[in-house]
């Protein structure tokens, strides 16, 4: 087993021969095709709000439902993979996102059946964003809520 | 003896490769060494239903080629080693539930190619079976969902990351001449230098191949020189010029004639990240295309060092670094014998 010293000297050994990660590429691929879903939700929130009567409270049901049919469609033909090869964060971490990683996670699992395949497997990745987005929002709610009374 | 310094088998002049048999899915089938493969499939399912069987099918389609070409039944084989990536080898198993004959299950991730044929090859040689077939898989879809993610989730990899083979390869190893013969084998042991980045395997498996490699050539009494090509199994772009650094630190230079078969087996301007992975990958090369070299006579001796990251999802999670492997064989052509 090597030591703690070989293994950081193998590390610096190596380190001109690793790709280094294109960040700024990364991030601008990530600022464009993030922003472009983005137009995309308010141009779908303004159709639901001048054709169906929605408000600005609850447009945003309509909306996210609706992009996240899209990704999920996307998902289905097999093209989100690639979109979210590109962009990374920029299709990761809006809704189609989640919408990706449940759908993704259901189509992988199909073979083990409906119960123990899709339904158990279906939170596999998106499971945790669930989590922290339950926590999040009760810790926010509290903060906001302590202020409510204290001010 | 047989045994060359602590960990390398000498084998006698009577042990042959006599046939081989390679399947492929449609990525490989697309790449440059595509129209050697013998079965190709145009899609990942392999006409299968879901991507586990489809690897099984590539594995059976493997073995069926390389009993065809030998014309020989499964009734002749004596042992089958075999093996590939999923939990408990299953394609292996299953694929062994099917032909029937005497099975041991190896693993040794990428490396099992090299170490099915080793294995093949000291079971011949001591006399313990007339006949033995090595062989290993790997299936890209299969793969992820070990290893990854979903296939269609929309992860972004890095460059550093491999794309893993989807392909089985099949070797019949016996004493019946042939043009090729299995000369020696190194088995590795296992070398951790602290990669913890499984979108990196080549740099966690290049010391592994390094040391096998340097070991293989001093138990044998032997320099790259000696060689046509000294062959690393997946360690990509990024690993590749890792092993010739390390190699050339110990005053071996390996740069003239070091292939690697993940960058054999797909064109550069195919997406796959810095190269090929898999136990498919050194399986289906050294079977479909450097076994052919050799019997055609362009190349006469060659070191196959197939690497294996022995990887598991779990022990990532609790932060554990990736501890690597690399078995080498030689495999040399004998001239004057006709397959």
């Amino acid at each position: 087993m090597a030591t703690k010293e070989q293994q950081q000297a193998y590390a610096e050994k190596i380190k001109p021969l690793q790709p280094k990660p294109p960040y700024f590429i990364n991030c601008l691929k990530a600022f464009v095709v993030g922003g472009f879903i983005c137009v995309i939700g308010e141009a779908l929130q303004k159709f639901y709000m001048t054709y169906f009567n929605f408000t600005t409270e609850n447009v945003g049901n309509p909306t996210s439902a609706t992009l996240i049919l899209i990704a999920a469609l996307l998902t289905g033909i097999g093209v989100y993979d690639k979109i979210g090869q590109f962009a990374g964060a920029g299709s990761a971490v809006p809704v189609t996102g989640f919408a990706n990683a449940v759908t993704s996670a259901a189509l992988e699992h199909r073979s083990e059946g409906i119960v123990l395949g899709v339904a158990t497997n279906l939170f596999k990745i998106a499971g945790a964003v669930i989590v922290f987005g339950a926590v999040a929002a009760y810790v926010f709610g509290m903060i906001r809520y302590a202020f409510k009374i204290l001010l | 003896m047989k045994l060359l310094g602590r960990q390398t088998w000498q084998f006698a002049q009577d042990v042959f490769v006599n046939a081989a048999g390679t399947a492929v899915g449609p990525m490989e089938s697309e790449g440059p060494l595509g129209a050697l493969f013998d079965k190709r499939y145009s899609e990942l399912h392999c006409n299968e239903k879901n991507w586990e069987l489809a690897e099984r099918r590539l594995m059976e389609d493997a073995i069926g080629s390389c009993l065809m070409k030998a014309k020989l039944k499964n009734e002749d084989i004596n042992f089958f080693l075999a093996g590939d990536l999923l939990n408990q080898v299953v394609t292996a198993n299953y694929v062994a539930r099917q032909n029937q004959i005497p099975f041991l299950g190896v693993f040794g991730a990428c490396s099992t190619s090299m170490e099915s044929l080793a294995i093949g090859a000291a079971l011949v040689d001591g006399g313990y079976a007339h006949r033995v077939i090595a062989a290993c898989s790997s299936h890209n879809a299969t793969a992820e969902r070990q290893f990854r993610y979903p296939t269609e989730y929309g992860g972004q990899k890095p460059d550093s990351a491999t794309f893993t083979v989807t392909g089985a390869g099949a070797a019949l190893v016996s004493h019946q001449p042939s043009s090729v013969r299995v000369g020696a084998a190194t088995i590795g042991k296992v070398i951790d230098l602290g990669i913890k980045n499984p979108f990196d395997m080549g740099s966690a498996m290049a010391p592994a191949a390094a040391d096998t490699i340097a070991t293989h050539l001093q138990a044998t009494q032997t320099t790259p020189a000696d060689y046509d090509l000294i062959v690393t199994g997946d360690l990509s772009g990024v690993g590749s010029p890792i092993v010739k650094m390390l190699l050339h630190e110990q005053g071996i230079d390996i740069s003239k004639n070091h292939r690697d078969c993940g960058l054999m087996i797909y064109r550069p301007d195919q997406e796959v990240f810095a190269g090929g992975s898999g136990c498919g990958c050194s399986a289906v090369v050294t079977y479909g295309h450097l076994l052919k070299e050799l019997i055609e006579g362009r190349l006469s001796r060659i070191l196959v060092a197939a690497t294996g990251a022995l990887l598991n999802p779990t022990m990532m999670q609790q932060k554990e670094s990736i501890p690597t492997i690399a078995h080498a064989v030689t495999l040399e052509r004998v001239k004057g014998v006709s397959t």
